[in-house]
């Protein structure tokens, strides 16, 4: 294959053209033949976002003290069971003002228990991340591979996949949730046992697993029939490519923009869920520290200290605005066309 | 600028043609000026970038360029569709005497569908799912016309069906668009536009979704009602053997501005400007050597925000350099190009151009 | 026919959808019904039509992508017709094929260099001096770039997007291209660029070409032997020259001289054809295209003709009452694609080839 027919005007145009862009966009950045993908211009345009921008850095916030509550632990000097019972009048509830915030109780302490409330709302907010995270993970695994699968291959796999998520829609997840968790407790440890907070955690785990997966197989589903009549697609095919190729070069890479979308939805609705389960009392148990059974705590102490109520209220409020800000930020970033 | 009266020479064309038909002389729309941009995070598109034409009733003006040209935007500008918190126009388009440009937004819709209708590309896009045919012709006549009851109507639109040729039109009439063949659809689309008796009619693109067979009868079909109702019609379009068989002028586009305008038969066959003869000669014919190479115009359309200095077309030219600088650094204007009405936008000296123009095509590529 | 061995034979290819509405089946839409023909090495057939002819079906299953219903297709002498994958794989290198959409066909997110190098991996081929060096030539061959490796399809035009297609297509040297409306897409200017590409491609590499395409204009200037369809049926077929010069099919005759020239100004004498394209699910009987027919009789609603060469004519027509003589269109005004080149001389331009030739070194342009 000697012989090239190149046109050189083509040659030519094609390298103004990309002088012009690389020089209209970002001056003297990357080399001039080095191209956008389109996953750099998400990033581009993510950045141009305040909203993402602030939400985002809310997000890295939490996150990092998440994953730093030993060493605040060890730097604050105080451990979530610890009591301050000195620091409480005579009713338990804590001396001073704004619930007993000193240089030593940031957010003060609980009433009755007299337990820190900043280092279990650290504390509480690693737990409630971390349920969230995993549970997140898990269903869009499930989701992805479920949907993937469903939408390429068809046929009666796919009726199979549909088939299992309107089931999976049909029950009540609270009712379930309800009846299931008291239920795989007694089961595995009786009633006078203590039920560890690693088993309690795993149990909400797979339960929001059962569940959420739906969601993200049927948005996968739905993308993924749309690509496949994507002629890139039949050009693979063409080519011989096997069902490996097909699935993770081919298609997977148009995913992620729906997959990231998601994922950073459902996590904060994770996080509320968890805290109403706890809250009601089949989450978490006090020993755990949780956002949910804080509220929950809290809410006796409504009138007499408000404080109590403020802190874990404000911090959960937070977390999901963020989240849920970045998501659509997230989205509005990898796909400009689905807003304005 | 512009000279209205300037019958042009070509052969007898479709509308006017017929004997014993009187032909306005004051042209039925007038575009002057017209500039229509668009603010985009990217920067200002400069979609369509003073244009300047008319057209009188039972005349057909036909817009070619390719996408990117400004033609659609344009004819959207005509029928006042450009969203104003998006898009600025400015210029004059006057229709029938009246200015439109800054008129308000509900007299423009009193015009539009009555004075001025469209006919689009892709007619089921266009003609709304969920009603009949029938009903949606109705509608758009009970429009502007609110006496009129519902069986007149109804009336009123079988005669159009009937009239654009649709078989069985009183049970067409209820069908539903999906139950339409893509050319059904399309008279149907033509008989909604023709509902109100409207003096000019724009049609984007109105066979390009079409098979050759049936787009040679919508072209008749066009042709026919044309003659019988005088209508004005604007036909833009990027097939040049289209304009060739229906229009009576031409307008050449190219990034937003006029490069070349005159009667069909000095554009097609006297072409003075270089991106003409480039579209000419890049088209495959059904005559001709078919062994040889169809002659493109080498590289790509600019990109409207980043528009080439001076004269657009330059980086594809092949006679730029023959003008010295100036098609670098000076817009060409249009001007007067030879024969009575003939305008073309370019640098080239006339008589280098009508040097190219009457040589060889293989002297006219090698500069 | 010929003493070189046909690289693909085609006999009685069929393709029958099922419909279903609801559990049950409600017929099938015969796409493509019997078709037989033959690619030579190096030869370029063209398959033209009408949407619904079931062209695309057609290359589809050429390629693979889709299963036939019946019939064989026997590619370098081997049966293919069945032939799973991994049997499939090292013919697979020399079967490829180019699509129609240049935004739908390149993975959004991909490099073109991914792009262009995927059959090479999908393959588990390694060539000479490493993959990265092959996608440099192959981008170079069709007139990109090469440094444009790392881009992504989206700072693509689309007549470059449409080179980068092909350079995929290329990737494995292969002996026979399917091209699916490979230029339907683009602009005019853009669209001889790419046809003068593969062209020249067609030429230095000794490639077969089964090119699939609605605009005869555009066979005309890239196949050497044309396949008229109709309604999943090959209605005529033979050697370009004697299609385009003397039709025999009616089909073919109306199909010619309703696309509107360039060459020709104003309304030209056509043959019209009424109607549209019957449904494929429920085929007329007899002659297929007898409902559209200006010459129908009672013999072709009840016998289907077969694809047989007539007296008086060397390619194969599917018709019981073929016309003869050559088909005149309406041109005593035709220029040529280079437009101007018979400024003045026009209208005395005798009705032969000798007027309207395209001079023979346009090739330059392309190199």
């Amino acid at each position: 294959m000697s012989v090239s027919p190149v046109d050189p005007a083509t040659l030519a145009e094609a390298e103004a053209e990309a002088e012009t862009r690389t020089g209209g966009d970002r001056p003297g950045t990357a080399g001039r033949f080095v191209g956008r993908s389109p996953g750099q211009l998400a990033r581009a345009r993510l950045r141009r976002d305040r909203t993402g921008l602030v939400s985002g850095g809310m997000l890295v916030f939490f996150v990092l003290v998440a994953l730093a509550v030993p060493l605040i632990e060890w730097a604050y000097g105080i451990g979530p069971r610890e009591q301050f019972q000195s620091r409480l009048d005579g009713f338990g509830m804590p001396l001073g003002y704004a619930g007993g915030v000193t240089g030593e109780h940031w957010f003060g302490l609980e009433p009755g228990l007299g337990r820190d409330i900043f280092i279990r709302l650290v504390h509480g907010l690693r737990t409630s991340l971390f349920i969230a995270v995993a549970a997140a993970v898990i269903t869009a695994a499930i989701g992805v591979v479920l949907g993937t699968v469903a939408g390429y291959l068809g046929g009666w796999l796919d009726a199979v996949v549909n088939w299992v998520t309107d089931l999976t829609l049909a029950m009540p997840f609270l009712i379930i949730a309800l009846a299931l968790i008291p239920t795989l407790a007694l089961r595995f440890y009786g009633q006078r046992d203590e039920v560890p907070a690693g088993f309690q955690i795993g149990v909400l785990i797979a339960i929001f697993a059962l569940f959420g997966w739906t969601s993200t197989a049927r948005l996968v589903r739905g993308q993924v029939i749309a690509l496949r009549e994507r002629e890139f697609v039949d050009a693979a095919r063409a080519s011989g490519a096997g069902l490996g190729h097909m699935l993770f070069r081919q298609l997977l890479p148009n995913l992620w923009a729906p997959i990231l979308v998601s994922f950073s939805l459902a996590v904060p609705a994770y996080i509320t869920s968890e805290a109403a389960l706890s809250f009601i009392g089949v989450g978490l148990t006090d020993a755990t520290p949780s956002f949910g059974r804080m509220i929950y705590r809290s809410l006796d102490y409504l009138q007499t200290d408000p404080a109590y109520v403020f802190f874990p209220g404000i911090t959960i409020f937070a977390l999901v605005f963020a989240f849920n800000l970045f998501g659509d930020a997230l989205r509005d970033a990898l796909d400009p066309k689905s807003s304005r | 600028m512009d000279s209205p009266q300037a019958a042009p020479s070509g052969p007898p064309a479709v509308g006017p043609a017929v004997p014993g038909q009187r032909v306005d002389d004051e042209p039925y729309l007038r575009v002057d000026d017209l500039r229509v941009r668009f603010a985009t995070a990217d920067g200002v598109v400069r979609a369509v970038d003073g244009v300047s034409f008319t057209v009188r009733r039972g005349r057909t003006l036909g817009i070619v360029g390719e996408s990117g040209s400004g033609k659609s935007v344009t004819s959207l500008a005509v029928l006042g569709l450009h969203d104003p918190r998006r898009s600025t126009v400015s210029g004059t388009i006057t229709l029938g005497g009246r200015q439109l440009v800054g008129l308000p937004e509900k007299q423009v819709r009193r015009l539009r569908g009555r004075d001025v209708a469209m006919i689009f590309q892709d007619p089921l896009s266009a003609l709304h799912p969920y009603y009949t045919v029938g009903r949606q012709i109705a509608e758009a006549y009970r429009v502007h016309h609110p006496r009129v009851g519902r069986r007149a109507a109804r009336a009123r639109a079988v005669e159009l069906l009937d009239r654009v040729g649709i078989p069985q039109p009183a049970r067409r009439h209820d069908q539903y668009p999906h139950e339409f063949s893509g050319g059904m659809r399309q008279r149907a689309m033509i008989a909604m536009a023709l509902v109100n008796d409207p003096a000019l009619v724009i049609a984007d693109e109105p066979t390009t979704a079409l098979d050759v067979t049936v787009q040679a009868q919508i072209l008749d079909l066009l042709a026919d009602l044309q003659a019988e109702f005088r209508t004005a019609i604007v036909l833009i379009t990027h097939d040049l053997g289209v304009v060739a068989q229906v229009a009576d002028d031409v307008l050449v586009m190219y990034a937003g501005r006029v490069v070349e305008r005159g009667s069909v038969a000095q554009v097609l066959r006297r072409p003075q400007h270089p991106y003409t003869w480039g579209l000419l000669s890049s088209v495959p014919s059904l005559h001709g050597d078919a062994d040889a190479d169809l002659v493109p115009i080498p590289g790509n359309p600019p990109s409207l925000i980043h528009l080439p200095s001076g004269c657009a077309f330059h980086p594809r030219c092949r006679y730029a350099d023959r003008t010295g600088d100036r098609a670098r650094t000076q817009v060409p204007q249009l001007g007067p190009a030879g024969a009575d009405g003939h305008l073309v936008a370019c640098h080239l000296p006339p008589d280098a151009r009508t040097r190219l123009a009457a040589g060889s095509p293989s002297e006219r590529r090698m500069p | 026919m010929s003493v070189v061995e046909p690289l693909l034979r085609v006999r009685g290819l069929t393709k029958h959808f099922p419909v279903r509405t609801g559990f049950r089946s409600a017929g099938l839409v015969r796409a493509v019904d019997g078709l037989d023909f033959e690619v030579r090495p190096g030869e370029t057939l063209g398959l033209v039509g009408e949407s619904g002819c079931g062209k695309t079906t057609t290359g589809r299953m050429l390629v693979r992508l889709l299963e036939p219903t019946a019939g064989t297709i026997e590619f370098a002498g081997r049966d293919i017709t069945h032939a799973r994958r991994r049997a499939l794989r090292p013919l697979r290198q020399d079967l490829q094929i180019i699509f129609q959409d240049p935004y739908a066909s390149l993975n959004p997110r991909h490099t073109v260099g991914r792009i262009v190098a995927m059959p090479l991996q999908v393959n588990g081929i390694d060539p000479p001096g490493g993959v990265k060096q092959r996608v440099r030539e192959l981008l170079e061959l069709v007139g990109l770039n090469p440094e444009h490796y790392n881009r992504y399809p989206h700072e693509f035009s689309g007549g470059q997007r449409q080179r980068i297609g092909i350079a995929r297509a290329l990737a494995l040297r292969p002996k026979l291209i399917v091209a699916d409306e490979p230029v339907s897409a683009l602009d005019v200017s853009i669209q001889a660029q790419v046809v003068n590409l593969l062209r020249d491609l067609q030429r230095d590499l000794g490639l077969a070409f089964v090119f699939i395409a609605h605009d005869l204009a555009v066979v005309r200037h890239f196949c050497q032997r044309v396949a008229v369809m109709y309604l999943g049926r090959i209605v005529e077929i033979g050697d370009r020259d004697d299609i385009y010069r003397s039709p025999r099919h009616p089909y073919t005759r109306a199909l010619l001289s309703a696309i509107p020239d360039v060459g020709t100004l104003g309304p030209a004498g056509r043959i019209r054809l009424t109607g549209e394209v019957p449904t494929p699910l429920d085929p007329p009987s007899g002659c297929r295209f007898r409902t559209r027919c200006p010459k129908a009789r009672e013999v072709c609603a009840r016998e289907e003709p077969a694809l047989v060469v007539h007296d008086g004519g060397r390619q194969a027509t599917a018709c019981h009452f073929p016309e003869t003589g050559p088909l005149t269109l309406s041109r005593a005004d035709a220029v040529g694609p280079g437009g101007a080149a018979v400024v003045g001389v026009a209208d005395a331009a005798p009705p032969g080839d000798g007027a309207d030739r395209v001079d023979g070194n346009a090739g330059e342009v392309a190199r």
